[in-house]
C-alpha cells in the first residue's frame, strides 16, 4: 500500500474515533444543564426530587469528564495530522482553514477546557451560581467548538468565499466562508445527532441499570428526559437529514449519485432500497428498487433528472461504502424515531399511574433501549462517511484533490503509526465502555446528602 | 517596519507564548506525572487531584501553540512536523494515554487502578522524551548527522528531569505533610541532573549551530545578553537554597522551588528565541517567508486581541478558585 492509502486509512481512524467523543459532549452538556437546573427547581420545594436530579447530574458529569478527556486527546491527535500527513492541505488551504480552527481554539476550546475544571471539582469552592455558570460555560463552549468546526468542514464540501492565487486559496468574503452553502444544514444535521446519540446513551445505560437492579431515583427521571428528547429529535433529525439531502443535491451531486447509485443520468429515477454496488460493471446488482421515488424523495418532483454517476468521470466518490453507510444511517434513524415515540406513548398512556420515579416500561422496552445504548454512535458514523467518503476525490470539493495533498512518508512509517494508533483506540474504547457499563453499576455506599454549591 | 512585517512577528510571539505557557503548565502536570511511581497509594490519589482541575486547560496552550503554527505560517507548519513525523506520533500517543489514564483510573475498579496509575507514568515518560526530541531536532534545524543526533538525544534525556523538578515544586506548594517533604526530597534529587542538561545544552548549542554561535559569542551583545545565563544562576541558588532547607519550605516559602524553576524555563526560551530569531526552520524559512497570507492574519488577530485577555483572566480565576493545598479528588456520589 502507498503513503496514500494508508494516510487515508490513518486520517479516518483518527477522525473515526474522535467523532465518538464529541458526539456525546455536545448535547450531554445540555443535558447536565438540564438536570442542574430542575435540581436548583426542586431545591426547598421538594428535597427528594432534587436529590434524584442532583443523582442524575452527577453520574453523567462523570462520564462527561471521561468523553471529555478522550475527545481532547484525539482532537490533538488531530490537530497534528494535519501538519504531519496532509502538508498539502494547510500550504494551499491555509489562509482559509487556518482561521476557521483557531477561532474554534480561542473561542470554543479553552472556554470549555477551563470551566470543565470548575464544574466537575468547584464543588465546595464555588458558589452555587457560579458552578451553575461553569456548566453553562462548558455547554456553549462544545457547541461553539461544533459551530467552528462544522463551518470548516462544510466550507470543505462546499467552498465558498475565495479566490485561487498562484495554486493557493486566499479568502475574499468571510462571511461567504464560515456560513457556506451548505453550514445551516450540516450544522442542525450534526446537532440532532448528538441529541439523538446522547438521548439513547442515556435511555440506554438507564435502562441497563433498571433491568440489573441498580437504579436510582435519578436514573428513571434520566431516563424519561432522554425518550422524550429522542421523540422530538428524532422526527426534526428527519426533515434537516431532508433538506440537508437537497442542498447536497444542489451542490455535490456525485455523492447523491453514490449515496442512490445512480450510475446514468436519467428522468423519474427509482430508489433502490438495497443492492450490490458493482463499480467494475457501472451498475447496482440484484436492487430492490421503488419507481421514480428517488426522483421524488430528491428533488420533491416525480419527474426530475437526476445526474448520474456517468456525468463524474474520475471525479466521484467510491460507491459502495457511500451507498452502504447510508443506508445504515436511516435504518438506525427509524429504528430511533420508532423506539422513541412508543416510548413516550407509553409515558403518556401510565402518566397517571406511575409516580415520576418509577419506570412505566416494560422489560421488553428496557432491553431495546438497553440494545440501542450506541446506535447514535453507529448513525454518526455511518452519517460522517456518507458526507465524507462522498466528498472525494476531493479535500476540498472540486478544488483540491486528496491525492495532491498527502505527504510522501515512506508507506512503512506511516504503517507503524497506523497500527500503534489502532491498537491505542480498541484499547480504549473497550475500556471507555466497560468503565460505562461499570459507572452504571451497583452504587457506591454513602453518599453525601448535598452536592450541588455545598459550602464547607 | 509595516504593519505586513509587523503582523507575522506578532503571531511568531503569540506562538512562542503558547508554547511557554504549555512548557510550564502541562510541564509541572507532566512532572507530577513522573513523579506518581515513588509515591504511596494515598499519595497517589492527592497528587492526581491537585493537577485534576487544571490539565486539560493546560493542554489547550499546546493545540493554540501547534495551531498558531498551522494558521500563521502554513509552510512552517508542513516542514516542521512532516520532519518531525515520527517524535509526534510517539508524544500523541503518550499524551493519549496519560490523559485518558487521568479519567479512569478513578472511575476503574480498584484493580485497574494500579494499572491505570502505571500507564499514567509512562504516558507522562513517553510524551517528556518525545517532546525533548522534538526540541532538539528543531535546534539543530531537522540535520541527521551524528552530533545532532546526540544533541536531540541529550535533550530527549533531560527534559523529563526539568519536568520532574517542575512538578516536584509544584506538589511542595499544593501539598503538605509527608507527601510535601517527599516533593522536597524529589526535587533534590532532579536539580543537579536538570541543571548538568541546561548547562550542557546551552553550551552544545552554539557549537551544534555556528549561526547560534556568532549570535551569542559576538562582543557588543555578550554583554547585553549576560542577565540571562546570570539570572538562571540566581534561579538555580534560591531553589537550591530552599530544598536544601526543609524548614524554609515549613515556613511557607515552598513556592520559591516552583517560582525559580518557571523562571528557568521563561529564561532558557528567551535565550532559546533569540538564537533562531528571525528564522522559523532554521536557516531555511524566515518568519516573513513562511506567513500566511496578510487578510487572513489580520482576521485572526482580531480574534486574538479579543480573546487571549479573556483566557487569561478566566484561567487567572480558575486557578483562584482551586488556590491553596489540593483537597480529594470527588465529583461523585
Amino acid at each position: 500500500m502507498d503513503a496514500l492509502v494508508l494516510s487515508r486509512m490513518q486520517f479516518a481512524a483518527n477522525i473515526s474515533f474522535h467523532i465518538l467523543f464529541p458526539a456525546i459532549n455536545i448535547a450531554l452538556c445540555w443535558f447536565l444543564l438540564f438536570f442542574r437546573l430542575r435540581h436548583s427547581a426542586h431545591k426547598g420545594r421538594d428535597p427528594v426530587a432534587a436529590q434524584a436530579w442532583e443523582q442524575a447530574y452527577y453520574l453523567w458529569t462523570k462520564i462527561f469528564a471521561l468523553s471529555f478527556a478522550l475527545g481532547v486527546v484525539s482532537g490533538i491527535t488531530m490537530s497534528f495530522q494535519f501538519g504531519t500527513n496532509w502538508p498539502g492541505y494547510m500550504e494551499r488551504a491555509g489562509n482559509i482553514a487556518g482561521p476557521l480552527l483557531g477561532y474554534e481554539v480561542l473561542t470554543a476550546f479553552f472556554l470549555e477546557a477551563t470551566f470543565l475544571g470548575v464544574m466537575l471539582f468547584g464543588r465546595g469552592r464555588v458558589s452555587d451560581r457560579v458552578h451553575l455558570f461553569a456548566t453553562l460555560a462548558v455547554a456553549c463552549g462544545t457547541t461553539l467548538s461544533a459551530f467552528w468546526i462544522l463551518s470548516l468542514n462544510s466550507w470543505m464540501q462546499t467552498p465558498a468565499g475565495f479566490e485561487m492565487i498562484d495554486g493557493k486559496m486566499h479568502a475574499t468574503n468571510w462571511l461567504q466562508i464560515v456560513f457556506n452553502p451548505s453550514f445551516p444544514y450540516r450544522l442542525a444535521h450534526t446537532l440532532l445527532a448528538s441529541t439523538l446519540t446522547v438521548a439513547f446513551l442515556v435511555a440506554g445505560l438507564s435502562a441497563w441499570q433498571i433491568l440489573r437492579k441498580s437504579a436510582n431515583a435519578g436514573t428513571h427521571r434520566a431516563l424519561r428526559t432522554a425518550v422524550i428528547a429522542a421523540a422530538i429529535a428524532a422526527p426534526l433529525q428527519m426533515i434537516a437529514g431532508d433538506m440537508h439531502g437537497l442542498n447536497t443535491l444542489q451542490h455535490q451531486p456525485a455523492k447523491i449519485a453514490a449515496i442512490e447509485g445512480i450510475w446514468h443520468t436519467e428522468k423519474s429515477a427509482p430508489l433502490t432500497l438495497f443492492g450490490w454496488p458493482n463499480e467494475k460493471a457501472g451498475r447496482t446488482d440484484y436492487a430492490v428498487t421503488v419507481p421514480k421515488l428517488a426522483s421524488l424523495i430528491l428533488a420533491h418532483d416525480i419527474n426530475a433528472e437526476l445526474k448520474g454517476l456517468n456525468e463524474f468521470p474520475n471525479a466521484h466518490p467510491p460507491v459502495a461504502p457511500v451507498f452502504w453507510s447510508f443506508r445504515l444511517m436511516v435504518g438506525l434513524g427509524v429504528l430511533m424515531l420508532l423506539t422513541a415515540w412508543w416510548g413516550t406513548w407509553t409515558l403518556w398512556r401510565r402518566r397517571r399511574q406511575v409516580s415520576a420515579a418509577l419506570a412505566p416500561f416494560s422489560r421488553w422496552q428496557l432491553r431495546l433501549l438497553a440494545a440501542m445504548t450506541f446506535s447514535g454512535w453507529l448513525a454518526t458514523l455511518a452519517g460522517w462517511y456518507v458526507t465524507e467518503i462522498g466528498r472525494q476525490p476531493f479535500l476540498v470539493y472540486g478544488v483540491l484533490r486528496t491525492a495532491d495533498l498527502v505527504a510522501d512518508h515512506p508507506p512503512q512509517m506511516v504503517l507503524s503509526t497506523l497500527i500503534a494508533y489502532l491498537v491505542v483506540y480498541a484499547l480504549l474504547l473497550v475500556a471507555y465502555v466497560r468503565v460505562l457499563m461499570h459507572m452504571a453499576g451497583p452504587p457506591k455506599p454513602a453518599a453525601p446528602a448535598t452536592l450541588i454549591g455545598a459550602t464547607p | 517596519m509595516t504593519w505586513n512585517e509587523i503582523l507575522p512577528l506578532i503571531f511568531m510571539a503569540v506562538m512562542g507564548l503558547a508554547l511557554l505557557a504549555y512548557v510550564i503548565l502541562d510541564g509541572y502536570d507532566l512532572g507530577v506525572g513522573l513523579l506518581l511511581p515513588f509515591a504511596t497509594d494515598a499519595e497517589k490519589d492527592v497528587m492526581v487531584a491537585s493537577i485534576g482541575p487544571f490539565w486539560d486547560a493546560n493542554e489547550t496552550w499546546l493545540v493554540l501553540g501547534v495551531g498558531v503554527l498551522l494558521i500563521a505560517f502554513p509552510q512552517a507548519h508542513g516542514i516542521v512536523l512532516g520532519a518531525l513525523y515520527l517524535p509526534v506520533a510517539v508524544m500523541l500517543i503518550g499524551l493519549i494515554l496519560r490523559g485518558v489514564a487521568f479519567d479512569f483510573r478513578v472511575k476503574a475498579r480498584d484493580e485497574h487502578k494500579r494499572l491505570w496509575n502505571r500507564i499514567f507514568s509512562i504516558g507522562s515518560l513517553v510524551a517528556a522524551v518525545a517532546q525533548g526530541w522534538m526540541l532538539g531536532s528543531y535546534i539543530t534545524g531537522f540535520d541527521r548527522g551524528a552530533l545532532s543526533l546526540v544533541f536531540a538525544a541529550g535533550i530527549a534525556l533531560t527534559l523529563p528531569a526539568a519536568y520532574a523538578m517542575l512538578g516536584a515544586g509544584w506538589l511542595i506548594m499544593k501539598t503538605g505533610d509527608a507527601l510535601q517533604l517527599k516533593a522536597v526530597a524529589w526535587a533534590r534529587r532532579v536539580i543537579l541532573p536538570m541543571g548538568v542538561a541546561l548547562l550542557g545544552i546551552s553550551l552544545a548549542t552554539p557549537l551544534v549551530s555556528p549561526e547560534i554561535f556568532d549570535k551569542w559569542f559576538g562582543l557588543p551583545q555578550l554583554f547585553a545578553l549576560l542577565p540571562i545565563p546570570l539570572s538562571c544562576l540566581a534561579a538555580f541558588w534560591a531553589t537550591w537554597h530552599v530544598i536544601a532547607r526543609p524548614r524554609i519550605v515549613a515556613a511557607g516559602y515552598g513556592w520559591v522551588v516552583f517560582g525559580s524553576t518557571v523562571g528557568i524555563f521563561i529564561m532558557a526560551f528567551l535565550g532559546l528565541a533569540y538564537s533562531i530569531y528571525p528564522f522559523i526552520v532554521l536557516d531555511r524559512l524566515t518568519v516573513w517567508q513562511a506567513a500566511s497570507a496578510h487578510e487572513s492574519l489580520v482576521v485572526i488577530f482580531i480574534g486574538v486581541a479579543i480573546t487571549l485577555p479573556v483566557i487569561i483572566v478566566y484561567t487567572i480565576f480558575m486557578y483562584r478558585v482551586f488556590w491553596g493545598r489540593a483537597r480529594e479528588l470527588s465529583y461523585g456520589l
